[in-house]
């Protein structure tokens, strides 16, 4: 029996989903071709799209539909850029967040490495929150050369929630449009999806099955398209429909959009419990980011570092005990770096490198908590000892090669 | 036994661990991130250290079913092997890295950071043999001459090799290239890795150069004082070798012309015949042992390269090292590399050369 706690990354698909997709799964149409099998699909990708739409209070031409979250964060980020940059060349400007994730952490660098973007990180406070008087007093300061602005609604790793609805105030105020990545904060916290110019979301973060998720784009507001072809979404987006995986999506939006207050107070007392019971063994351990209900943090998110001890070290014993967490920030195979977004808000190397993140998510249940906080112990003390020797094996070697 | 198996993403250290799995241990597997910048693909006769080999790696580990984590040990390998090597080079000494890794990271760090975390043992590739013998575990040449690896462990003592599994010291190459074939391993027909891991070029002494800086000085004959050329770090050079000295003068007799000393604190560096570089005497530094320590005067074999031939030798304990008489002179043996004591098939210990003498 393993105990599943990283539903942040990715959380079973809902059976309401299944059932959607398994129900088109047969279907022959491309939903871009004119006759009776193109139209049945592209009347199950419509139904989906109203659905979505209205499960966000948009209209449905406002959904474009994309492979999922990055990809619609890499549509909004370059497509603003390059379209308010085109109209106006003096619009360079790009503010976006520290701890933004890779999605548009990576777009906003790249955009100043090679597109010319004068790019302003925006700092956050020691809980991960982005300042809005910071944005605005930017958007003040430099009239008429700002291209866009990128706050994300909450982090992935350290589950603070930004004051988007300040930060969007600011940006109409400025007339400059407000991209906001909402791919942890859907269906986990209520989205007002009124307030950005675009918003990324993402479909298997909620429930929904992988490789399907949307832009919300607000009506009329020009996008520089990424992919060129048949120009199937507004021809901002080109490629042929997913059915399965727009009926899935769109089937495990309107479920978890419609109970969202029971489900969030639910995790979030499973939330709570898991932490005051983490403090209760490791008495010395650090909770990151904001504490609070849903208007403050993820329900479901609790990042913890665990001084003098290293997160792989942490994971690799908890794997083994069955339980599944992450380490907050990805690294594929070379080597991984401590979390730009503990280290934007001035936790210093050592301790992002002792941080675990665990996510709850809708199956998470009191056996999972009790599962976590029962293997902790020998885990932590068995990690404090590795931790120990890595400390004064690296001395030794820094010693030696200052010799 | 529970057994972290270190896998490179070479086929021999995924036979090893498939073959730990199969012994009934409990095997986890881990590549061990050594650069903070991994290329992305494999160039050259490398065999480790790029994302691509950590992803065959993971592969490897899939198909035997076992647990797959990255670790991070570029700092210490960066301390302990890169900076090792350039600081060996910089004294004039040729060094060998895969060693100081073996000594300092594969069965040092990571065995010490595995033993705490609750594994009994670090697992490879290397083609060598443990013995359990009356005295405590003996390392041993592998059954295989052609692949015999117990040269690069002969830096380990007991407690390391306590913490030691090489299940491939029995088998030739062929029978595990068939066996992970058999398993259906990705890796079966992957070449072998070669080059020294952390210069993917294969160009030491560019990686010297770019590294260490020029340091120019002049190329003299060893006989004659003449000097016959220029360099641009006496640091580059090694004794023994001939190519690329770049001597724009042929030798008076038109014999080829070896290096044959390397003095760093003039930058000079000393050209002469085949003759000059043979080597009766051995002294050496920093000795290792592999179990007891040598207490007086022994007839042993040494060998001063990784795939070298053994010489009988009356070898004596001295101050900080041994002394190796050598029954049949070695020719090019340069200070810096490691000399490897053998009694029959036993690996009792090793040195660093410090200087060798006619």
């Amino acid at each position: 029996m393993r105990t599943y706690l990283d539903h942040a990354a990715t959380t079973p698909l809902l059976d309401c989903a299944r059932d959607a997709m398994v129900g088109t799964l047969g279907m022959t149409g491309n939903a871009s071709s004119l006759h009776g099998a193109g139209r049945a699909s592209r009347r199950r990708v419509e139904e989906s799209r109203e659905v979505i739409a209205g499960a966000l209070g948009v209209v449905p031409s406002e959904v474009i539909f994309t492979a999922g979250g990055t990809e619609a964060d890499n549509l909004a980020v370059k497509g603003l850029y390059w379209a308010r940059s085109g109209q106006d060349p003096e619009r360079r400007r790009v503010l976006a967040a520290r701890i933004e994730h890779h999605a548009v952490l990576d777009p906003v660098h790249w955009l100043g490495e090679h597109e010319g973007a004068e790019v302003v990180w925006l700092d956050v406070d020691r809980e991960g929150r982005v300042d809005a008087a910071q944005v605005r007093a930017e958007l003040e300061a430099h009239p008429g050369r700002t291209a866009l602005v990128a706050v994300m609604w909450a982090n992935n790793e350290v589950g603070t929630v930004q004051p988007i609805a300040e930060i969007a105030a600011a940006c109409t105020r400025a007339g400059v449009p407000l991209h906001v990545d909402a791919v942890q904060a859907l269906g986990s916290i209520p989205v007002d999806a009124s307030l950005p110019d675009t918003m990324a979301i993402s479909s298997h973060k909620l429930g929904g099955p992988l490789g399907v998720g949307a832009l919300i784009a607000r009506r009329g507001l020009e996008l520089t398209p990424l992919t060129h072809g048949g120009g199937q979404e507004r021809q901002v987006r080109s490629g042929t429909l997913d059915v399965p995986s727009i009926v899935g999506f769109a089937a495990a939006v309107d479920h978890v959009l419609g109970d969202i207050a029971a489900r969030s107070a639910r995790i979030q007392l499973l939330r709570d419990d898991l932490l005051a019971r983490i403090l209760a063994v490791a008495p010395d351990s650090i909770v990151n980011g904001a504490l609070g209900g849903p208007e403050a943090r993820l329900p479901g998110n609790a990042h913890v570092s665990f001084p003098g001890c290293e997160s792989d070290a942490l994971l690799m014993l908890l794997d083994a005990a069955g339980v599944e967490v992450s380490t907050g920030s990805a690294c594929s195979a070379g080597v991984p770096e401590p979390s730009h977004v503990l280290l934007g808000m001035g936790i210093d190397p050592v301790r992002a490198r002792s941080s675990l993140r665990f996510s709850l998510g809708h199956p998470t249940t009191q056996e999972d908590v009790d599962a976590l906080v029962e293997a902790l112990p020998a885990v932590l003390e068995r990690a404090g000892r590795a931790g120990q020797i890595r400390v004064s094996s690296q001395m030794a070697a820094a010693a030696r090669d200052g010799a | 036994m529970k057994v972290l198996a270190a896998m490179s993403g070479g086929v021999d250290s995924a036979v090893a661990a498939a073959r730990a799995v199969a012994a009934g241990h409990e095997v986890t597997g881990v590549h061990l991130a050594l650069s903070r910048n991994p290329a992305s693909y494999r160039s050259g006769a490398r065999g480790c250290c790029t994302i691509e080999d950590s992803r065959d790696a993971w592969r490897a580990a899939d198909i035997l079913g076992i647990p797959f984590y990255v670790w991070d040990m570029s700092q210490e390998f960066a301390a302990d092997v890169v900076d090792d090597f350039l600081a060996e080079y910089a004294a004039g000494r040729t060094p060998n890295p895969c060693l100081r890794c073996n000594e300092r990271i594969k069965f040092a760090a990571v065995l010490d950071r595995g033993r705490a975390l609750g594994f009994d043992a670090v697992c490879t590739g290397h083609y060598a043999r443990l013995i359990d013998g009356p005295g405590g575990r003996e390392l041993h040449r592998a059954s295989d001459p052609g692949k015999d690896q117990s040269y690069v462990l002969g830096v380990l003592d007991a407690d390391q090799l306590a913490g030691c599994l090489f299940p491939l010291g029995d088998s030739l190459k062929s029978e595990v290239r068939a066996e992970a074939a058999a398993l259906e391993l990705s890796v079966a027909n992957k070449p072998d890795s070669h080059d020294i891991c952390f210069i993917p070029t294969g160009d030491t002494a560019g990686f010297l150069r770019d590294r260490l800086g020029a340091a120019p000085g002049e190329i003299r004959a060893a006989d004659t004082g003449e000097v016959v050329g220029t360099h641009e770090g006496a640091y580059a050079f090694t004794v023994g070798q001939r190519r690329g000295v770049g001597l724009g003068v042929p030798a008076s007799d038109g014999a080829r012309r070896y290096v044959v000393d390397v003095d760093i604190s003039t930058s000079r560096v000393l050209v002469g015949p085949a003759a000059m570089l043979d080597v009766d005497r051995i002294t050496t530094i920093r000795p290792r042992w592999c179990g007891p320590r040598l207490d007086g005067p022994a007839h042993l074999g040494v060998q001063v390269r990784a795939h070298g031939e053994e010489i009988p030798a009356d070898v004596r304990p001295a101050v900080d090292g041994f002394v190796a008489d050598l029954e049949t002179p070695l020719r090019g043996v340069a200070p810096g590399q490691a000399a490897v004591l053998y009694d029959g098939t036993r690996v009792v210990g090793s040195g660093t050369i410090a200087r060798g003498a006619a």
